[in-house]
């Protein structure tokens, strides 16, 4: 038989030789493709002499991963990925009682109680003139709207502050230039203020809140005041930086103000927006006094250093503006569908907004949207919002060919970086040419991605980390739940190297890393026992004592290298609650001591830095001799540091007594 | 030689002078420079600790340094190291003022022997002050708590009075300090002085009578003597 090629017709034959032609092509192009893509690899030596941190030697940044569903941040070093420390923020944390001590538990308070978790997305480093300086670290809460701030000096949370009449506080929380505010952008729009009503009246009750959180030169945070959106959701945000100083940029998608299926119903517009707010102007209108008065209780929680303990502040009402009527205050740029990153390039010009369900980016320009507002090139408007017209304020389109773009940061070279998600890689572009220059694939799906001062008018452009979501095949199997993973590339050259794969804590979703030459000089080593302010402190062993007063049982107890000061307690009754105030009356760098008693129901254990006080709640549940102990190998004799405090029947006539050392 | 010694000559006495008064104000620097100092390297000491003697005071690389000392000493129970309990740390700035009001005597007075009798009695009270310190080390190092936690038979944990010693996990050095520098170059200046001084009178007269015609100004040192 012949075959059946030969038998068919020359019509039919050249288009399916031009197909089997087009096929061979497309071959050619990926063996082609992956060539080029090896080309940017380098040898897996090469790439561990990178990250390779010998012994000893420090890392070259810091890099603060937020924690995700842990409520945390992680502490990492690049370009080694080796994990520091965890700072507890929106979690307890049983390792070193964050949120179990009375001291700290203030700072998990809310109008709605104590919640000790939370989602944390994006940290986000403080500036000054646009550049990390190091002071602080904020992150959002984002299920309970929240947001905190860590003290870069003692890597310690120090302040958490309520966002009332917001929800999925997922927008947050992004600096202005000088850190004059940072922003806490709800993604969910709710009832405003939040009231009992049908959810099917979603576009006639439903508002998207955007606040404006005053940062002291302190750091203290409070809430300034609100704008009061459409009902969309507000996914994220960029301050402008530069000439756009003195706006913020939100992207937000359900245009379409749907409730329900969003997947489908929120996907059906060809354009978003990007929010553009001029803080300036707002915070002007206020001085006007073109506010209004809105109820919304919230609670900004302040850690005293001096104290060592936080203190709950309720806070109730807020100024909100509505924008229509407070003219040049915000303008709505349509953007691609469900638009997710907004990202301001180093110059403060470019605003790149990626929709996520398109291929290409799309990038403002900051003096066409200023001459659009000038010529009020308009294309209607939304609740008295003028829209302004795509075409005048577009700078360029990104044609990437990738799918699903999320994220954008830059280098100090003029280029621009941005995760594709579906497509699962990182592609590298070039500022005002927007001509790809390289891509390289990431181990899987990509959120965020970071350079150290990447989002900053000064990027330190050497490494890149693409923050991944799923890590199938990377690492050794535990189970149906797989590490979460981040992946480090060198950017230094023309193609993007892949160096490194590090597991990280949670889900991490955003990260901001700073040379370490800025934060280490300033990092504190011990807390000044001298300076401890904290009511129940303790600062030598001779004032350790025990105090009744009615059911309450106050023990000032001191720790040292290695043993507590008193650790011999009687004359306790089943009824009592105890309190006992530790204080490490250390003051080496890292003489850290932990306490902890048996059958302590309701709490954990306190970890002391040196010249720290805290206190622990221990309600005894049981009759009899109870030990306490050091939980910090702290000494040589650290298995001795330990004592015992007895508990009696309410009827027993035993006299309250405390010593140390006496036989 | 000789040509130098000429030039100084005239002025031999007056030189004398300068380096009695040079011996009297690096005395007064001794106030505000550590005389020694001790530093510890332990594995979890990789920084080291450093504690720094003055005339009138014990302090350390920072406030709580000598906190940190006595917690590790306790454990092989050595004393605690309290400035205040250390009598010596009381008296001697006075001491010192003593010896600096003889030196300004001398200095004043112009005499060679008040020059020899300063700077004899300074070099052994010195002297004297460095045994009392290696005293100290001594009483630190072998009066032990006989109920410490950690007791290695035979073992003492005197630091050294200069130089280096490993004393269990610690490597001990010890060294003098910038004030230990000025007080022997007190002494010396003091010993110049008259060194200086008897020079002068004595070779020149030599120099005079072999090789040179006396001059007015060598005249006048002369008459001096
Ligand atoms: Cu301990």
């Amino acid at each position: 038989m012949k075959p059946i090629i030969f038998s068919r017709p020359m019509t039919q034959v050249i288009p399916m030789l031009a197909g089997i032609i087009a096929m061979a092509g497309l071959l050619l192009a990926s063996c082609q493709a992956r060539r080029s893509s090896e080309a940017g690899a380098i040898n897996a030596q090469e790439a561990a002499q990178r990250v390779y941190v010998a012994p000893g030697k420090y890392d070259e940044f810091y890099a603060f991963m937020s924690g995700g569903y842990s409520g945390q941040v992680s502490v990492y070093g690049l370009p080694s990925g080796r994990l520091f420390k965890i700072i507890p923020v929106f979690s307890q944390n049983p390792e070193n009682g964050y949120g179990y001590s009375e001291e700290t538990k203030p700072l998990l308070m809310t109008s709605y109680g104590f919640i000790p978790w939370d989602d944390a997305h994006h940290p986000e480093l403080s500036q000054t003139n646009g550049v990390p300086d190091g002071r602080w670290l904020f992150i959002n809460a984002n299920n309970t709207p929240r947001v905190a701030r860590i003290d870069l000096k003692t890597f310690e949370t120090v302040e958490t502050i309520e966002i009332p009449n917001s929800a999925g506080n997922h927008s947050s929380p992004f600096v202005t230039e000088n850190t004059e505010y940072v922003v806490a952008g709800t993604r969910f729009s709710v009832p405003t203020p939040q009231q009992d009503v049908p959810i099917d009246s979603y576009k006639k009750n439903f508002k998207g809140v955007l606040s404006f959180i005053k940062v002291e030169p302190s750091g203290d945070m409070d809430l300034a005041f609100q704008v009061i959106m459409p009902g969309f959701d507000y996914d994220l945000a960029h301050a402008g930086k530069g000439k756009s100083k003195d706006w913020v940029f939100f992207t937000c998608y359900n245009s379409e103000e749907a409730h329900t299926l969003l997947e489908v119903n929120a996907s059906q517009k060809d354009k978003d927006f990007v929010a553009a707010i001029n803080w300036k102007k707002a915070e002007a209108y206020i001085q006007q006094g073109k506010y209004h008065q809105m109820p919304g209780t919230y609670y900004d929680n302040r850690f005293d250093t001096s104290t060592q303990t936080a203190r709950s502040f309720v806070h109730k009402g807020v100024k909100v503006l509505i924008p229509a009527e407070c003219p040049g205050l915000v303008y709505l740029i349509p953007a691609p569908k469900s638009p997710h990153g907004v990202d301001v390039d180093p110059s403060g010009n470019y605003i790149v907004a990626n929709g996520k369900l398109n291929a290409d980016l799309s990038v403002f320009s900051f003096d066409k949207m200023q001459q659009a507002i000038q010529q009020k090139q308009f294309d209607g408007e939304v609740n008295g919002i003028p829209v302004l017209k795509f075409d005048a304020t577009l700078a360029g389109i990104v044609k990437s060919g990738g799918l699903g773009p999320l994220h954008t940061e830059f280098d100090d070279k003029g280029n621009a970086y941005t995760t594709f998600f579906i497509s699962s890689e990182v592609v590298k572009w070039k500022l005002g040419t927007w001509q790809v220059e390289d891509r390289q694939p990431t181990f899987y799906s990509p959120g965020h991605l970071m350079i150290p001062g990447g989002d900053s008018r000064k990027p330190w452009g050497k490494y890149l980390v693409a923050l991944n979501k799923i890590t199938k095949d990377r690492y050794l199997p535990t189970g149906p739940e797989l590490c979460q993973s981040a992946q480090l590339f060198d950017i230094s050259g023309d193609k993007m190297k892949l160096l490194l794969d590090f597991p990280t804590v949670g889900e991490p979703h955003y990260a901001q890393a700073i040379p370490a030459s800025i934060l280490m000089p300033q990092s504190d080593k011990i807390y000044s026992l001298a300076n401890n302010r904290n009511p129940y402190v303790t600062k030598t062993e001779k004032e350790a004592r025990v105090v009744r007063n009615g059911r309450r049982i106050d023990v000032y107890m001191t720790e040292i290298r290695s043993h507590f000061v008193p650790d011999n307690i009687e004359g306790i009754h089943l009824g009592d609650t105890v309190y006992f105030h530790l204080t490490n009356l250390e003051q080496d760098w890292d003489a850290a001591h932990g306490f902890a008693v048996e059958g302590n129901r309701d709490n954990a254990e306190l970890l002391l830095m040196p010249g720290q006080t805290k206190t622990l709640k221990w309600v005894p549940q049981r009759v009899g001799v109870f030990p306490f102990y050091c939980t910090d190998f702290c000494s040589a004799l650290h298995q001795e540091m330990q004592g015992y405090i007895r508990v009696s029947a309410p009827a027993e006539q035993v006299a309250l007594s405390w010593s140390t050392g006496k036989e | 030689m000789k040509t130098l010694r000429h030039i100084m000559a005239p002025g031999k006495k007056r030189i004398a002078h300068v380096f009695m008064l040079g011996a009297v104000i690096s005395s007064v620097f001794i106030y505000f420079f550590p005389l020694w100092k001790i530093t510890l390297y332990a594995p979890q000491y990789p920084q080291g600790i450093r504690m720094y003697i003055w005339i009138h005071k014990i302090t350390g690389d920072d406030a709580y340094t000598l906190q940190n000392i006595n917690i590790l000493n306790h454990y092989v129970g050595m004393k605690d190291i309290d400035p205040h309990a250390v009598p010596e740390l009381h008296y001697f700035p006075y001491a010192l003022a003593g010896i600096i009001f003889l030196g300004i005597m001398a200095w004043l007075m112009k005499k060679r022997w008040m020059y020899l009798a300063w700077a004899f009695v300074y070099a052994l009270l010195s002297v004297m002050a460095i045994y009392d310190f290696y005293r100290w080390e001594y009483d630190y190092g072998h009066h032990l708590d006989p109920k410490a936690p950690i007791k290695v038979p035979g073992m003492a944990y005197q630091p050294p009075l200069i130089g280096v010693k490993h004393l269990l996990n610690f490597t001990a050095i010890s060294l003098p300090e910038w004030a230990a520098g000025f007080m022997l170059v007190s002494i010396i200046l003091g010993f110049a002085a008259f060194i200086c001084c008897r020079s002068t009178s004595v070779k020149e007269q030599i120099n005079h009578h072999d090789l040179l015609p006396a001059d007015s100004s060598q005249a006048s040192v002369l008459l001096h003597h």
